[in-house]
């Protein structure tokens, strides 16, 4: 065993894939220079030449096309999104484009193309660089969708989204990246697809992304003696482990739904409208989800932490769904 | 000029002569219902299609437009599934999923239309950008129109294209309309070339209407694309004949289209073979004959293939591994 960073796992997995497969390549904003703004690609350009590391000048809506010709044409591109909230600029390529253009050729072209950036409130970085769109992606047919919680999940989630033959939104989350565990030696992948219990417990599923897995998990020892509180990390927003959630959801017969995303048709809306569709008669309380507040993410600290649900929402949120507090 | 050879100057031919007559085939069957969605023709281009994809080999790649059959057919030739796809059909190239706007043949170097204005640009430097990650001498083709240019997807590609010395010919299409917008209210500097120039990206300007001027211009860019020269852009200058789509009329001034008629690509080609004695008029209309042939055997596929069957059709949007 070893301790790693989160941000840590995501480069091994960069350096392991890129050695195991030629097509790989990184293309993105800085990539090259010092290993990125954020790090992430360090050692990658000293290894790997700048043949298959390119930095690229701010033109998202060209380079993100470029990767996505470059999957049609035999590549296995990964695209950094220096912030997520850049992606934007190249939505037409990302959604018209990559997301299309497979389906759209009968199957007769594959896209096999990993988009991936750090996300994420709690740094004081106003609107244009604190968003959390994953609930976009989920509701546009084409993307699987991948929010890694854990250095292990990170790393084993990027490698599974490397080797992917599609389109994969692979989110970071920023405040994470510094979040040290432990992880096994050897090589390791994740399934997409694939949900994890991060805490079992039998009196209620709270199911969390992202950085609201850790808010979860501080939230349930708060609870712990009073509520026995189960973490179910989907780790893959889309496709859905739906069996896993179900399987939690009966075991405990009570749901909450955490996520830093604004809620209206969102992954947490989603997961409810599929357990009440799925599994209504074995819930005991109705069930809630928790989101940011529908407003652009503000700068203070002061207001960013009062629109993202905090530990302290959670534990508020379980005691309502269970109905053992008054307040709405 | 350069000097092309009988046979080259006969498929140049064969190619303009049967994308026309596929294209007012098309005209026919859509107004028919037999070919549905919005049909963007190609009437009065074809000397671009032909030129330019008649100088590539199968394997370089071209990322064609919304207004893509001659692209389709000029790079592909496989006019009955190209047909089959206009109707919808389960033989279709795209299988019936992509129709008109996204003909995919990508064993022919065919990569696909777009449904969005500028939108390929991008995808046709990834073309090239795989090229020459490979160290491959292909080469990558986007097609464009004048309503392209204004879209920040041609200034941005001008820039990557140069800085990465990518072997993509970039092919404006100006055929003065943008949907139904003139070119002179929709673009202040009309210079393609020049803005291409500008950005460091070697332009050309040719007459779009004569295959032959296209075809020795393609050849010329391609050829210095492959030797590693960075990228070219053709700017070839042409006439849309027909309204933007079948389901959006324009109004053109009085006149306009007659003024373009004595430059038709097709009648201005056959008519300088003819003069030059490298075809016969019994040539030419047997070569009618054949193409008449050819589309009706290809509306005969589309007609008889099966609709795609939404119950074997898993509606999988992600590809099985």
């Amino acid at each position: 065993m070893r301790k790693i960073w989160y941000k840590t796992a995501i480069n091994e997995a960069m350096h392991e894939e890129m050695a195991r497969d030629e097509r790989v390549f990184l293309i993105g904003e800085d990539v090259d220079l010092f290993g990125g703004v954020f790090k992430i690609s360090r050692g990658l350009v000293e290894r790997f030449g700048a043949r298959r590391v390119r930095g690229t000048p701010i033109s998202e809506s060209a380079f993100v096309g470029l990767a996505a010709g470059a999957a049609m044409t035999g590549l296995r591109p990964i695209v950094e999104m220096m912030y997520v909230d850049f992606a934007l600029v190249a939505m037409d390529q990302l959604i018209n484009q990559a997301a299309s253009t497979s389906y759209m050729s009968g199957g007769r072209v594959r896209l096999p193309l990993v988009v991936r950036g750090q996300y994420g409130t709690g740094t004081s970085e106003a609107a244009q660089h604190s968003r959390n769109f994953e609930s976009w992606f989920i509701n546009t047919p084409g993307y699987k969708v991948v929010m890694p919680s854990t250095a292990y999940d990170a790393k084993g989630l990027l490698k599974s989204a490397i080797r992917d033959e599609n389109p994969v939104l692979y989110l970071e989350n920023r405040v994470l990246y510094t979040h040290k565990e432990e992880v096994p030696d050897g090589e390791w992948v994740v399934p997409i697809g694939a949900a994890d219990v991060k805490r079992a417990g039998a009196d209620i599923t709270v199911v969390a992304t992202g950085y609201a897995v850790h808010k979860a998990l501080a939230a349930a020892q708060q609870l712990a003696g009073k509520v026995d509180v189960e973490v179910l990390d989907p780790r893959t927003l889309d496709p859905l482990d739906l069996p896993a959630v179900l399987a939690s959801v009966r075991k405990t017969a009570n749901l909450l739904v955490v996520q830093e995303a604004p809620l209206q048709c969102s992954f947490a809306s989603e997961v409810i409208r599929l357990v009440a569709q799925e599994a209504f008669g074995d819930l005991e309380h109705p069930p809630l989800a928790l989101g940011a507040a529908d407003v652009p993410v503000p700068f203070s600290p002061a207001l960013e932490r009062a629109v993202i649900p905090q530990v302290v929402d959670i534990v508020a949120a379980v005691e309502r769904v269970l109905g053992r507090s008054g307040q709405s | 000029m350069e000097n092309i050879d009988t046979l080259k100057k006969r498929e140049l031919l064969e190619y303009l002569v049967l994308i026309r007559r596929f294209e007012e085939r098309v005209k026919v069957l859509y107004n028919q219902g037999a070919i549905m969605g919005a049909i963007h023709l190609y009437i009065g281009q074809e000397a671009v299609a032909v030129g330019v994809c008649r100088s590539l080999r199968d394997e370089d790649t071209v990322f064609s437009t919304h207004r893509g059959h001659g692209h389709a057919i000029a790079k592909s030739g496989e006019v009955e599934r190209i047909m089959a796809e206009l109707m919808g059909r389960d033989e279709g190239l795209s299988r019936g999923h992509g129709g008109s706007m996204h003909l995919f043949e990508p064993s022919k170097g065919l990569m696909g239309g777009n449904g969005i204005v500028g939108g390929g640009i991008p995808l046709s430097l990834g073309g090239a950008f795989t090229a020459q990650y490979q160290g491959s001498d292909r080469v990558s083709v986007g097609f464009f129109s004048d309503g392209a240019v204004n879209q920040g997807t041609f200034a941005e590609c001008l820039n990557l294209a140069a800085l990465w010395k990518l072997p993509v010919l970039l092919v404006c299409e100006n055929n003065q309309y943008a949907a139904t917008t003139p070119v002179e209210r929709s673009t202040a500097v009309r210079d393609v070339a020049g803005r291409a120039r500008a950005y460091g990206v070697q332009a050309e300007k040719v007459d779009g209407n004569d295959v032959q001027a296209v075809y020795t211009a393609a050849v010329s860019a391609v050829a210095a694309l492959r030797g590693g020269e960075g990228p070219r852009l053709l700017e070839c200058e042409t006439y849309r004949v027909e309204p933007h789509c079948g389901i959006i009329p324009d109004e053109r001034t009085p006149g306009e289209r007659e003024l373009w008629n004595p430059r038709d690509p097709v009648y201005l080609f056959a008519e300088r073979l003819l003069g030059e004695g490298e075809i016969t008029r019994a040539d030419l209309e047997a070569l009618e004959q054949v193409v008449r042939e050819r589309l009706d055997r290809a509306v005969e596929f589309g007609t008889r293939s099966p609709w795609p069957d939404p119950k074997a059709e898993p509606h999988r949007t992600w590809v099985l591994e």
